[in-house]
């Protein structure tokens, strides 16, 4: 069993809701990234002065934060971070050919039977293709209900007062260093506005959105889901995000208003190089129910707690994740839920799949405000290792102001049984088949919410991912 | 083709890096159409014994041999043994969580099938469907995770769910009838022997503690195991004897060897 220990004081990142950290600020030149980079991108972009202070102001709070101590090991990020371009223009993007699309990233587009085309756009290395098309008939449905779905920069440009009105006040420069370094240099994601009482039936599938863009590394999203509004965005595909990049940092910000329901969905499928640091947070307002649904698969280390701010009385916060790890990948993930305003409630599901040397860790906060009566939380977090090697650790880190609220906690470790097995493959299925299953049937409590197609491509590429087939 | 379904020579084994024998020498043969019921003591070793045949690792087979359809199956896995049409029913089922029975079971069937040849959603579902009725079973219940907060009973009809699904040529049935009530006990009988009636070559090794079952389901003969032996063989009748006697005049004799 895992050590289930409560920890006051907040190992994950800082809030505006009074968490005090010890910043020593450290200024160090980094090769790679300067302001001149800053003022480029912003140029490039032709944005509004506001932003490209913004972006300065937050290079200057990236370089004054130390790297963060705690989650995976971030000692060679540095070097990494040396060596990065910061930005790259369309025009650079497309010079990658199919040629050099490493060997078993290709094997892996065949083995999920992914069209030619699309395996050149996941790729990174063809811009055009049907999706694009798909993308602009579904467009027009939404822009007949009155919903904004656009890139980011475009939000920025079409709806200057909007946009300004909501950015980073969810999640504000100072937050982590990641976050500040994401405000300096964000380029690509989306921004979504979904107007008072409208129902969006078909998810926003980012995908569509963005084949022809390429995901940015450093991509930031700004959802504003307005009172009674309902929606449902789909981010990633799951096919491996195969970049020649190994580093992503993404901001993701969504405002839920008064008894508005909004659900974010990712998967994400890294190459085994990437370091993949994500801060992803939901303002949720009173009555109005966030749920973050999150698959990590692939990259070096994944560091993401998708977050539930509960500001208004019977707020509503559920994360969902499911985080497998590999021979030589670290998935330190989990959520934070911070109630912060009389009976909210929150749910955490964490399912994580260890191989080989992988390692997987829970890590959570369940804070609760003094003053946020009848507050309830529960945390689930199962991990299953595949065999002997492999790791796992839970984190939570429970904070409660309020004894009133009512917590639950509950952490599994669980190894693939001799005796689980053995059943399955007296019925006939090859050691390889029964294993697959009882991992399917381990995450399925948390795929069953899933797009089916999702469900069945997640399942597929963890099957891959436990042949070792996946680059 | 004259060979027995079933034949074992010999056979010793133990929990494999442990020093102690747990079956000590077991020689059973059974002809197709069979059905031999298993019973003594418990811990004389018939579940290490129908586990053995059907291949689980935790056991080192040290002398022996087992052969089926006249193929030595040693050597190969359980899963292979069951392909080959090998079905274990189980004392004491795993349960997976997450994994319905249905889909479970789709996959089992299909892993028998050649590639191309796999049946699809609807033709399965018929198929189990007619089995569940023939077992009197909820068709809610294929839809529920493996053995997963199951009752005895209902686990143990499970197993009899898969062996009519899976069809194989010899089925092993352990302890199948404990935990069943009066009225599951028949049904479940009656389902082994509508199996039988539908394969006549079907044969069927009981382990049973109780000759409750046997009253249902005949078999043409009993063996007694005790101490890993098989220490006595004979007609219907010799499971009168042992509800009567019990095991001592048997271990007596089997502690004189
Ligand atoms: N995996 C194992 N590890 C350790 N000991 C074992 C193992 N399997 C069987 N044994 C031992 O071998 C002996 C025979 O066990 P087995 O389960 O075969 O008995 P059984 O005849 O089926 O008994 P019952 O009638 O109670 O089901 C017992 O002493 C048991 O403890
Ligand atoms: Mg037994």
């Amino acid at each position: 069993m895992p050590q289930n220990e409560t920890i006051t004081g907040l190992g994950l990142d800082e809030y505006k809701y009074g968490f005090v950290t010890e910043d020593k600020p450290v200024f160090k030149a980094v090769p790679g990234l300067s302001s001149d980079i800053v003022r480029q991108i912003s140029r490039h972009k032709e944005e509004p002065e506001w932003m490209l202070d913004f972006r300065l102001k937050a290079l200057e709070v990236y370089y004054s934060k130390p790297m963060p101590k705690w989650g995976g090991d971030l000692s060679k990020l540095e070097d990494t971070l040396d060596e990065i371009y910061f930005y790259l223009k369309p025009q650079d993007q497309m010079e990658r050919s199919w040629d050099d699309v490493p060997r078993e990233i290709k094997d892996t587009f065949e083995k999920l039977g992914i069209p030619e085309a699309e395996r050149k756009a996941l790729a990174g290395v063809g811009a055009q293709y049907e999706s694009e098309m798909v993308y602009h008939s579904l467009k027009e449905q939404w822009e007949e209900q009155g919903v904004i779905f656009e890139s980011i920069e475009d939000g920025l440009a079409k709806h200057p007062q909007l946009f300004r009105q909501y950015f980073s006040t969810v999640v504000p420069t100072h937050d982590n260093k990641f976050a500040a370094l994401n405000s300096a240099v964000w380029s690509g994601g989306s921004f979504v506005h979904i107007p008072k009482g409208v129902k969006v039936e078909i998810p926003l599938q980012a995908y569509f959105r963005v084949n022809a863009e390429r995901m940015g590394q450093f991509e930031r999203t700004l959802i504003i889901c307005e009172e009674g509004a309902e929606a449902h965005y789909i981010e990633g595909c799951t096919a491996p995000v195969y970049s020649t990049d190994s580093f992503h940092s993404g901001v993701i910000e969504i405002v839920v208003k008064k008894g508005a329901r909004f659900r974010y969905t990712t998967i994400q499928n890294w190459s085994n190089n990437m370091y993949n640091l994500v801060t992803q947070r939901a303002l949720v307002h009173e009555e109005a129910k966030m749920e973050w649904l999150d698959g990590n698969l692939g990259s070096k280390l994944t560091m993401k707690y998708p977050s539930c701010f509960l500001v208004g009385e019977r707020a509503h916060g559920e994360i969902l994740s499911i985080a497998y790890a590999g021979d030589g990948q670290h998935q330190d993930t989990g959520g934070k839920v911070i109630h912060a305003a009389p009976n909210t409630t929150s749910q955490i599901t964490s399912k994580s799949i260890s191989k080989g040397l992988g390692r997987s860790s829970y890590r959570g906060l369940c804070k609760v405000y003094d003053g946020a009566v009848g507050a309830k939380s529960n945390v689930e977090c199962d991990a299953l290792l595949l065999d002997e090697r492999s790791r796992t650790d839970t984190y939570p880190y429970i904070e409660i102001d309020e004894n009133t609220a009512s917590i639950g906690h509950e952490a599994t470790v669980s190894k693939v049984g001799d005796e689980q097995l053995f059943y399955l493959m007296s019925r006939g299925l090859d050691e390889a088949e029964a294993m697959a299953m009882i991992v399917r049937g381990f995450i399925e409590p948390v795929a069953k919410e899933l797009p089916l197609e999702y469900a069945i491509e997640l399942n597929r590429l963890i099957e891959l991912e436990m042949e070792g087939s996946v680059g | 083709m004259s060979e027995p379904l079933l034949s074992i020579r010999g056979l010793r084994a133990k929990v494999g890096g442990e020093d102690g024998e747990i079956l000590r020498g077991v020689d059973l043969d059974l002809e197709r159409g069979e059905v031999h019921a298993l019973m003594g003591p418990n811990g004389s070793g018939k579940s290490t014994l129908a586990k053995v045949i059907a291949g689980h690792p935790a056991y080192e087979v040290t002398a022996g041999e087992i052969l089926f359809e006249g193929e030595d199956v040693l050597e190969l896995e359980p899963d292979e043994r069951s392909r080959a049409g090998i079905f274990l029913a189980f004392q004491y089922p795993a349960e997976i969580p997450g994994v319905s029975i249905a889909n479970f079971l789709r996959t089992a069937v299909n892993a028998r099938l050649d590639e191309g040849e796999e049946m699809d959603v609807f033709g399965f579902q018929r198929t189990l469907t007619e089995k569940m009725e023939m077992l009197k079973m909820d068709p809610g219940f294929a839809a529920r995770y493996v053995n997963d907060g199951f009752s005895g009973g209902e686990k143990k009809r499970n197993e009899i769910l898969q062996m009519a699904v899976l069809r194989p040529a010899l089925g092993v049935l352990d302890e199948t009838d404990s935990g069943l009530d009066i009225d599951a006990l028949k049904i479940v009988a009656r389902g082994v022997n509508r199996l039988s009636e539908a394969d006549e070559a079907l044969g069927v090794l009981l382990i049973t503690h109780y000759k409750r079952i046997l009253n249902y389901i005949e078999p043409d003969t009993v063996h007694v195991m005790v101490a890993g032996r098989i220490a006595e063989s004979g007609g219907a009748s010799l499971a009168d004897k042992l509800e009567a006697e019990g095991y001592d005049w048997l271990q007596q004799a089997a502690a004189t060897v």
